[in-house]
């Protein structure tokens, strides 16, 4: 039989120079008559090893990485395929304990299969959810979802379960289903790797969202940032329809829900579910207010479902598994696996999904081995541009939903953002309200012009001007953000600036002129 | 690119039908005309609205609203650069600098030559190799002021 060389065609892979590898292989390979087959598959998101090259062999998958373009032509003098000599080979894929101590539930599949053959999904245990949810009513179906505890990746945490019902209750010709793949949060990637590695699960999720609570169109709202992800999906898509997996009549069950993806325009509002809704109707992405709740009256002023892209994910794991087994994981109130992401200056840098309960120490040091640069971990940004700066004094905090607001954080969507010693704190918190000045949708005013007073405060700061005065400001500034936004953009961009300056006072302070003192 | 002839003239209409239908459809029509033209002609903007339904202050609403979207022509090639948090972590703030230097423009602009517009990203989900910079589609890892001039050799 021909070696079957698997090659990640994932973003990041790519971006470290996968396809150049790729390319290279086959010349190799034809170069000395070898016979070999070439899979590109998705990431198993353990980046720091990327672009990670696989061979099938009686052991299972053998491992070789960090592969670059100029290895390669040794790689081959080594042995390789066959495994051995080469300093690369990391020996089995099963035995790499980074990989082996994690639990993957949503991300199984992910550097595994074949992301667009549908039957390597169906192989794998992809549409056991759909079969099972298409003997099920809606209301078994809800039932599931709401007994598994599993609550929304996307950020903010709700019930999934309670949200579909809501949907399911409101009565209606028409409701859609909506899949959040904005993924706007920096340091996140979570749901472009699940898209690009196993994009049939979401499609899965979305239809049993879709059986759920009785809506026949969805829709994925893709980030533009992804076009890697915009090919994948309308790929699959095609194949689902060929399948009868999407289309009138899925699978001869007399029901029928098909699926369209629309890219945004890079505004990171659009990913907060109202501005998203009004984006997809073709318009600026402007926040609505709530109520009316979009499970009511959400796009087209249809009731409607917004997930993020991991929560419909987790929902076949539900139904192809059950309940139990999902909500067997996980800690107090939140239950399942969570998918963190490791990002900056981090030096085992990927996607890490783990029961919840894990503590933020665990991830940093176990996982991701410390800082990339070597120098001492200073700060850890959890959750995305609004999410709050930890100190070294909470990394024993346990990554679960209730403990981070105990201590004024959020978990968000994952994304775990990790600063060595050189950062520069208040450099940190005036990017924050910058941030919210470059992309506040402009509808209130503590958020639209809040934010911009906000980096003028800091500059004031950086520059020594009245201190006490300026910083009374900023708190009470901080204060008025967030009570008086309509949304989280306003009302979070506070949970940043607030830590860096509680955490880290003393980069708030009047720096030592040391040159000016010298001179006099 | 040019300004629109004639000839665009015929194209955008024929684009824009395509769109007339389709609920929600302004969003995708803007990226075709973009794709097509690499940028929206204020000419074009006239017909989107009629087609739409729209007014014409509407349709200018939607674009200024996305970062996007242009009005003006752009280079052969868009940069994109990360300034978000992961790669600020690992240096963006620096390569930032040598960005602007090596092209002599800043955000927003394009090269006298032609060749390159320059805008930031926030985010390219890539933060596990920082810093990031998107090339036209294409994403590189890793990027140093060293890395970055390869780059652009290569474009
Ligand atoms: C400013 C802002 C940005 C957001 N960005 C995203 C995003 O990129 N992806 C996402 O899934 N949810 C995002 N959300 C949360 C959504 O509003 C919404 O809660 C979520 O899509 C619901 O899905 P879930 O219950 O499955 O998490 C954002 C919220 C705010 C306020
Ligand atoms: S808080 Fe900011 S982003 Fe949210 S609605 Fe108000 S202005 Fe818009
Ligand atoms: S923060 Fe730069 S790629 Fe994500």
């Amino acid at each position: 039989m021909r070696p079957k060389i698997f090659i990640p065609a994932d973003t990041t892979a790519c971006a470290l120079g996968a396809d150049a590898v790729a390319d290279e292989v086959v010349v190799q390979a034809r170069g000395r008559g070898l016979d070999i087959e070439i899979i590109r598959t998705g990431s198993r998101g353990a980046y720091w090893l990327e672009p990670l090259l696989e061979v099938e062999s009686d052991q299972g998958r053998i491992a070789f990485g960090p592969v670059k373009l100029t290895d390669v032509a040794t790689l081959f003098e080594d042995g390789f395929p066959a495994s051995g000599e080469s300093s690369l080979c990391v020996g089995k894929v099963a035995d790499i304990s980074w990989l082996a101590r994690q639990d993957r539930l949503t991300f199984e599949r992910a550097g595994v299969t074949d992301p667009i053959s549908l039957d390597d999904y169906r192989q794998s245990g992809g549409y056991d959810g759909l079969a099972r949810a298409l003997d099920m009513t809606a209301e078994e179906i809800v039932a599931a979802v709401t007994e598994s505890g599993l609550r929304g990746r996307g950020g903010a945490a709700f019930p999934t379960g309670i949200k579909w019902r809501t949907v399911l209750d409101t009565a209606a010709e028409q409701k859609y289903v909506v899949c959040n793949a904005d993924e706007g949060d920096s340091g996140t990637y979570a749901d472009r790797l699940l898209m690009e590695a196993d994009p049939f699960q979401l499609i899965e999720g979305m239809t049993i969202c879709a059986l759920a609570v009785g809506a026949t169109e969805g829709y994925v709202y893709l980030r533009s940032e992804y076009p890697k992800v915009l090919q994948i999906l309308n790929q699959v898509i095609a194949t689902g329809r060929e399948a009868n997996l999407l289309g009138q009549d899925i699978l001869g069950s007399g029901r029928s829900f098909d699926v369209q993806v629309r890219v945004g325009a890079g505004a990171y509002i659009c990913g907060e579910e109202t501005s998203m809704l009004e984006s997809l109707e073709g318009k600026r992405g402007l926040v609505r207010f709530k109520p009316p709740l979009p499970a009511i009256e959400g796009l087209f002023g249809k009731p409607t479902v917004v997930n993020n892209v991991l929560t419909l994910a987790a929902v076949t794991t539900v139904l192809a598994k059950g309940s139990d087994y999902y909500r067997d994981y996980g800690t107090g109130r939140s239950r399942g696996t969570i998918t963190l992401q490791l990002a900056g200056n981090i030096r085992r840098g990927g996607l890490v999904e783990v029961p919840f309960g894990l503590s933020l120490r665990e991830l940093v040091e176990d996982f991701g081995g410390g800082s990339a640069s070597g120098k001492p971990i200073r700060a850890i940004q959890v959750g995305g541009p609004l999410g709050a700066y930890l100190p070294v004094s909470q990394w024993d905090t346990p990554l679960d939903y209730e403990a981070f607001a105990g201590i004024e954080a959020m978990l968000g969507h994952g994304g775990v953002v990790v600063f060595d010693d050189s950062v520069d704190m208040l450099e940190q918190a005036r990017f924050a309200m910058e941030f919210c000045a470059l992309e506040s949708c402009g509808k209130c005013t503590p958020c639209r012009i809040g934010s911009v007073r906000g980096v003028e405060l800091l500059d004031k700061i950086r520059k020594n001007d009245q201190l006490t005065a300026n910083h009374a400001l900023l708190q009470e500034l901080c204060t008025t953000m967030d009570a008086g936004s309509l949304c989280a953009m306003g009302g979070l961009t506070p949970m940043p600036v607030r830590s860096a300056i509680k955490h880290y006072p003393q980069d708030f302070e009047p720096v030592v002129q040391e040159q000016t003192e010298c001179q006099s | 690119m040019s300004n629109p002839t004639e000839n665009d003239a015929t194209v955008v209409s024929s684009v824009v039908q395509g769109f007339a239908d389709m609920p929600g459809g302004l969003l995708p029509l803007l990226h075709e005309i973009q794709a097509r033209f690499g940028y929206i002609p204020s000419d074009s903007i006239a017909t989107i609205a009629v087609v739409m339904g729209l007014s014409r202050a509407e349709v200018h609403g939607v674009i200024s609203f996305y970062h996007d979207f242009h009005t003006e022509p752009r280079g052969a090639n868009t940069i994109h650069l990360c300034r978000a948090e992961a790669c600020q972590a690992m240096g963006s703030r620096k390569l930032e600098q040598h960005v602007k230097a090596r092209l002599g423009i800043d955000y927003g602009d394009t090269t006298a030559d032609g060749r390159f517009s320059l805008e930031p990203v926030y985010c390219l989900g890539n933060c596990a190799c920082s810093p990031s910079i998107r090339i036209g589609d294409t994403v590189h890892a890793r990027v140093d002021a060293d890395r970055f001039d390869e780059l652009l050799e290569e474009s």
